[in-house]
């Protein structure tokens, strides 16, 4: 039988919470969540009554940049209230239990709440050689997720590791690493970015947790509301691109003018994220903002696109600095070159031709007499 | 001189209206599509005398592309019914060379465009077997670049016709890959023109039939007894 838990309210006021706290967690939870303000009471509402979730936050194959990015919440209290209070059972980064205790709680939540636990995953799963790669108090990432999957409430992969792959999904990818999504036949909700943006990732345990279901998810399982557009489209910078004003150099004048980075390979345009919207570090800045492109790290094989710096990648098979527009160009000149050849050896000829023309109209002539007209 | 006489030739209307209309109008979407993607991959580093608010040079061209695009599209469409509903010279059968009588023109076609031997039979009035092969390699282009242009238009448009394309998204594994193929098959767009042009003059020339005003008139020549043989 489950275990009766407590719900969110009754466990941070146990803990010595006020209700002014509790309601100010709350509203921020629901911008967090894209919920709007006459929303706040339903959160309220959920945060009184749902019992507190269980979470199992599974590390595999990853540089936990995603607990480094998740723990700097904006508010403190979204973190310490996702970190202490929501009910985090097993996480290999912050859990005090170690060895067999930690095993133990992993065990005890996937027994004792069945349906009911959230699964977090960070990192991808090897599933080469049997994933030796990355194997955990004697089994391998791959077991350890099948186990805690069968049972999860919710699967959330974490990161672009746990979505895609990431660096070692990327070419040629030894481990054959693989994103999650991969190895169950369960939604998940994928939550990109090396690291994601610690709000995004708040944003979508709230809605977990409000509205206990899966958020709205786009073609390619990510949660709506933050991955729905690009960073381009939100970009302080936009104004300058749709201007035709460009950085053309790290050190040029239109750089300090703060320009479009478009031409030094900014990845904005192809890259679904709400780092423009919601930012960094409590809303201090995000990439573009500083001066640097967006590298794409939200968008599936970002590692396999090409360098960072150049708009169009190297054109697969024709080394490391080819562009589609070398080839282009080079298979141009060679097809005007074939053109010109090719007329001027169908003018040597043009005389030969004409005789002949001249000799098929006299023979013609010579069997329609004269009615085909003169020449 | 000998006085000698050239063969009767009848005039045949091989393009009709509808084609022509669509030919030009895709070699005019065609042109701009070129032009104005090729600089939205490389925009042009001149413009930088005035503020971000004096000029909008970028976002027109874009524009152009994406209203030029839709043109593209519908006229593309419009072929395609017209592939079905046309005359013989317009139908979808001249595109696809399932006949084996086909396949010999192709062979002969090439004979002559590339080895320039003198051509030993008739080839077709309307298109030439390889041409129209070729023309329905490029349809599948065509519908390659509306397929992944519009999927990455759906992310700045509200309008409903982008929003059927984004599947091939993920299959393709994000924006950036769509966008690089996109890219690259603008060069199939130039290389196309430049031969497809050469080639019809190359046609008219060798042919005498009239290839490159047949589609500004619709009408093509074809000697007496060829047509008597038929």
């Amino acid at each position: 039988m489950p275990k009766k838990l407590p719900s969110f309210w009754e466990a941070i006021e146990q803990k010595g919470y006020s209700r002014r706290d509790f309601l100010r967690y709350c509203s921020i939870a629901a911008g967090m969540a894209g919920i709007e303000a006459v929303g706040i009471p339903k959160i309220v509402r959920a945060f009184e009554t749902k019992p507190r979730p269980p979470v199992v936050w599974l590390h595999f194959q990853e540089c936990t940049c995603c607990s480094e990015s998740f723990i700097r919440s904006s508010h403190p209290i979204v973190a310490d209230v996702v970190l202490d209070y929501l009910s985090l059972d097993y996480t290999e980064t912050l859990q005090a239990a170690a060895g067999h205790q930690a095993e133990k709680c992993l065990h005890d939540t996937i027994k004792n709440y069945p349906g009911q636990y959230i699964l977090l995953v960070e990192g991808s799963i090897p599933a080469g050689n049997d994933g030796v790669f990355c194997m955990i108090g004697g089994r391998s990432a791959e077991a350890i997720f099948q186990e805690a999957a069968k049972d999860a409430a919710a699967i959330v992969a974490w990161g672009s590791c746990a979505s895609n792959g990431c660096v070692q999904g990327a070419k040629p990818n030894p481990t054959n690493a693989t994103p999650i999504h991969k190895l169950t036949s369960k939604p998940v909700i994928k939550v990109p970015g090396c690291p994601p943006i610690a709000d995004v990732m708040t944003g979508v345990v709230t809605h977990l947790l409000v509205y206990g279901s899966v958020p709205q998810l786009d073609s390619q399982g990510r949660p709506k509301e933050f991955y729905s557009r690009r960073v381009h489209d939100t970009c302080y910078r936009r104004p300058y691109y749709d201007a035709g004003l460009f950085v053309e150099s790290w050190d040029d004048e239109n750089a300090r003018k703060g320009y479009c980075l478009y031409k030094m390979g900014c990845k904005g345009p192809v890259t679904y994220n709400a780092c423009a919207v919601t930012k960094w570090n409590e809303g201090t800045s995000f990439p573009i903002q500083s001066g640097h492109g967006c590298i794409g790290c939200s968008e599936a094989n970002f590692w396999d696109n090409g360098p960072f710096y150049r708009h169009l990648p190297s054109f697969p098979g024709f080394g490391i600095e080819s562009t589609a527009d070398d080839i282009g160009t080079g298979v141009g000149i060679v097809t005007a070159a074939g053109i010109a050849a090719h007329a001027v050896t169908t003018n040597i000829r043009k005389k030969k031709l004409i005789e002949g023309q001249k000799e098929r109209a006299l023979k013609d002539k010579d069997i329609n007499g004269d009615e085909g007209g003169k020449k | 001189m000998a006085e000698f006489q050239s063969p009767v030739f009848r005039r045949i209307y091989v393009w009709e209206f509808p084609v022509r209309i669509y030919h030009w109008l895709n070699a005019t979407c065609v042109i701009l599509l070129i032009i104005t993607g090729y600089l939205i991959g490389n925009p042009l580093r001149i413009f930088y005398a005035n503020e971000a608010y004096q000029q909008y040079w970028f976002g027109v061209i874009r524009f152009t592309h994406f209203v030029t695009a839709f043109i593209f599209f519908f006229n593309f469409l419009a072929r395609c019914y017209w592939g079905f509903v046309g005359n013989s010279f317009a139908r979808w059968t001249n595109f696809i060379p399932l006949k084996k009588s086909q396949w010999r023109e192709i062979i002969e076609v090439i004979r002559v465009d590339v080895l320039q031997t003198a051509p030993s039979e008739r080839t077709e009035i309307g298109h030439n077997a390889l041409a129209g092969f070729v023309y329905f390699l490029s349809f599948l282009v065509f519908a390659f670049q509306s397929i992944t242009g519009f999927a990455l238009y759906a992310a700045n448009s509200t309008s409903l016709l982008p929003k059927f394309f984004t599947w091939i998204v993920p299959i393709m594994g994000g924006d950036f890959a769509v966008r690089q193929w996109h890219h690259a098959f603008m060069w199939f767009f130039i290389l196309f023109t430049m031969v497809h042009v050469y080639l019809v003059f190359y046609h008219d020339y060798i042919e005498g039939r009239g290839t490159t005003s047949s589609m500004v008139g619709g009408w093509k020549f074809e000697k007496d007894e060829e047509l008597k043989r038929d």
